[in-house]
């Protein structure tokens, strides 16, 4: 017994150490907030479907706006999560949420079963898939790519070639694919990929300085600091072309190039160029996931499909069944920073829920 | 109006109608290539044992001089609404559209109607007014293509040819080109969606042939219209038509297949008036790329008569290479025979270039 405590906060803390908590996705937000409760000393479990927890950063080259590391934060977070004691169960998908008697049963297909008293939904995103949006020929033609093609091949291979081997001349990078477009049901912005086409163009520039890059968008949405730098650095230092208007069709030509059709709407005129390479920057969609983790609970929906929160302003990690949280891009499209943050701040509530929750022993 | 897809649309199949069909004709099919029209109810009585009637009272759809602005939206309504009454009248529910534009006037006008209802109320009101008729809506609208793709294999099994070079063995290639009305208005409307549409390419696959993609496949081919209409706007026409020709050369196509009777006849007599001006045609050698609509090329694999039943010799672009790759024969002295052997008279030359110059 800690002698320095008053005694309702030793009361507390001796209960909070019987508390456990099941968080669902081992990607950076579920890490995050995982060694966060872990630290304050509940029982954590973070359940993974992959081999591994990392979740799509695993797969990332470089982090935008400071060109950083993906797998240093990474790695960094999976120190965390076993120096605070973290129980991490890999291979397992979780697909049903029920409350009975007031604590939470977690089951996948194969019969796992796990308690807790409180989860987090850290389910993350789904990558937009690009073929949904057939005019633009991913999946029909070799040397049109996708952003996290792009990621891929860079941290595979380092340098950037079209599918005939030689290192394309001109790229055009295609922004708000599967983003702010009703054709594909997707009426929202997935924030992140305006920086990540301008971090892409400058990559490929400092690559391949012969390389014209073009980028066609709608407009530039830099809500971050130091994304507006970037911008401007891309325009100075890379000479990216930035194009406003959006791309109408891509189409193979016989030597495997591609022809655009696009509207520079600024300069008011149709627009027609052959490039070597096109990359999509495709946008975040609600994790597949999500519809199965609603099923059997108050869990719901909002208006794109991501987890609802009961108050987005004052409560945007606290999901509309009690006792279940939010964490990272379950809620919506966000930066790695901001995911980060948004664990802290679900781990946070989580911790507030369990002190007060009646059912289990709060006051 | 928001549309969620999360489809991908070269898997979307519409619904088409299997039998008892009300057919409505184009008007410039017609005039520009009869016996495709023909053949197409020969195809669907004949081969495939469904019923079909092909009624003499009805009109012109007025799509052409409604998408040149000289007929009012209501008039057009009120035409569409008295060809449904004709097909109440006699018992029938899916229309078969012959013409693209007439396909995409009747979807037009059934969605105006459905998002409107006030439209359609007048619309039975002024055909109450002018005819005395009253109609009922189709219960299924396809396009004479729907069901051509619809029977594709049925026809394959029947079929009399393959579309394979008879020398090589190789499937033949051939582009495609979809008319702008049947999927880029309405493309729930389509097989397969308005950028790959699959109602060209699942024929020719079924054939026999290959499909091949170009990067001019979806652009206009160059009637538009009141580019064609309006004789000082045909240059624009022209090279419209031009810009597909340059794109699918490198291809070295066989053929060219439409679905749509105002494609089928600019990409034939435009390359007419392309050689005349380039002096060079976009097939190789002399005599262009033949293009045929698919009915044409329904009856040219089934077996029918390239000149008695298909009427072919209407065409600008020469057939005949064609022919002789597929392997069909025929008997050239009979071109311009006629169906009952009566002379027709010629023109003073086919292809693209005058063999007397």
């Amino acid at each position: 017994m800690n002698r320095f405590l008053p005694d309702v906060l030793i009361h507390t803390t001796e209960m909070m150490k019987n508390k456990h908590v099941a968080v669902i996705g081992g990607g950076i937000a579920g890490m995050e907030a995982a060694s966060v409760l872990a630290r304050q000393g509940l029982k954590v479990t973070l359940v993974e479907k992959q081999k591994a927890t990392g979740g799509k950063l695993n797969d990332w080259h470089h982090l935008f706006p400071d060109f950083s590391s993906p797998g240093v934060v990474v790695e960094n977070l999976d120190k965390k999560t076993v120096r605070a004691g973290v129980n991490v169960v890999c291979h397992t998908e979780i697909s049903h949420i029920e409350r009975n008697n007031g604590r939470f049963e977690l089951s996948d297909q194969r019969d796992v079963k796990i308690f807790a008293d409180a989860v987090i939904v850290a389910s993350g995103f789904h990558v937009f898939d690009a073929t949904l949006k057939e005019e633009y020929g991913y999946g029909l033609f070799s040397n049109v790519i996708t952003s996290v093609d792009f990621e891929r091949r860079m941290k595979k291979h380092g340098k950037l070639l079209t599918l005939q081997g030689t290192e394309p001349r001109r790229v055009a990078i295609i922004h708000c694919v599967g983003s702010r477009d009703a054709k594909v049901g997707n009426i929202y912005c997935s924030k992140v990929c305006c920086i990540t086409g301008i971090k892409q163009a400058i990559e490929i520039n400092k690559m391949l300085p012969e390389c014209e890059v073009f980028c066609f968008y709608m407009d530039l949405r830099l809500y971050g600091s130091k994304f507006d730098s970037l911008y401007l650095e891309a325009q100075k230092r890379h000479k990216i072309q930035f194009i406003r208007g959006r791309l109408s069709e891509a189409a193979e030509r016989p030597d495997k190039s591609l022809q655009l059709k696009a509207e520079d709407t600024l300069q008011g005129r149709p627009l027609r160029m052959n490039v070597d390479l096109v990359i999509l920057l495709v946008g975040m969609e609600p994790a597949l996931s999500n519809s199965s983790l609603m099923r059997n609970n108050q869990m719901k929906p909002d208006e794109n499909g991501f987890f609802r929160s009961v108050n987005m302003h004052e409560a945007r990690n606290v999901g509309t069944q009690e006792g279940i949280f939010m964490a990272g891009t379950a809620i919506c499209p966000m930066a790695v920073n901001e995911t980060l943050e948004n664990a802290r701040s679900a781990a946070l509530e989580v911790m507030n829920f369990l002190r007060t929750d009646k059912n289990h022993g709060g006051f | 109006m928001e549309t969620k897809t999360k489809t991908r649309w070269s898997e979307h199949n519409k619904e088409i109608a299997d039998d008892h069909f009300f057919y409505l004709r184009s008007c410039i099919r017609q005039n520009f290539n009869p016996a495709a029209e023909k053949i197409f109810l020969s195809i669907l009585q004949k081969n495939l044992g469904k019923d079909i009637y092909d009624d003499p009272r009805h009109t012109t759809c007025t799509g052409i001089g409604y998408h040149a602005d000289i007929v009012p939206f209501e008039t057009l309504q009120t035409v569409i609404a008295r060809q449904f009454s004709l097909m109440a009248e006699k018992g029938y529910k899916n229309c078969a559209v012959s013409c693209i534009t007439s396909f995409g006037c009747y979807n037009e006008v059934l969605a105006t109607w459905k998002q409107f209802p006030d439209e359609m109320a007048k619309a039975g009101e002024n055909l109450r007014k002018a005819t005395g008729r009253e109609f009922e809506m189709p219960e299924n609208l396809s396009h004479s293509c729907d069901i051509i793709y619809k029977f594709r294999k049925e026809i394959a099994r029947q079929a009399r040819y393959r579309l394979v070079h008879r020398e090589t063995g190789e499937p033949l290639k051939i582009v495609d080109h979809i008319g702008c009305h049947y999927a880029k208005i309405f493309p729930e409307k389509s097989v397969g969606g308005s950028e790959y549409s699959r109602v060209l390419t699942g024929m020719i696959e079924a054939w026999g042939g290959e499909s091949v993609d170009y990067p001019e496949r979806r652009h206009c081919c160059g009637f538009g219209f009141r580019h064609y209409l309006i004789k000082n706007n045909r240059s624009y026409s022209i090279s419209n038509s031009r810009k597909k020709f340059v794109s699918m050369e490198p291809y070295r196509p066989d053929a060219i297949l439409t679905n749509c009777p105002g494609c089928n006849m600019f990409m034939d007599r435009w390359q007419y008036t392309l050689a005349q001006i380039e002096g060079k045609t976009y097939g190789g050698g002399t005599n262009g790329i033949p293009v045929l609509s698919h009915e044409e090329l329904a009856g040219l694999v089934l077996g029918y008569d390239p000149w008695k039943d298909l009427g072919l010799q209407m065409h600008q672009v020469d057939v005949e290479p064609l022919l002789q790759k597929i392997g069909i024969v025929y008997d050239p002295a009979q071109k311009f025979a006629g169906v009952n052997g009566k002379y027709i008279n010629e023109p003073l030359f086919t292809g693209c270039f005058n063999p007397h110059n």
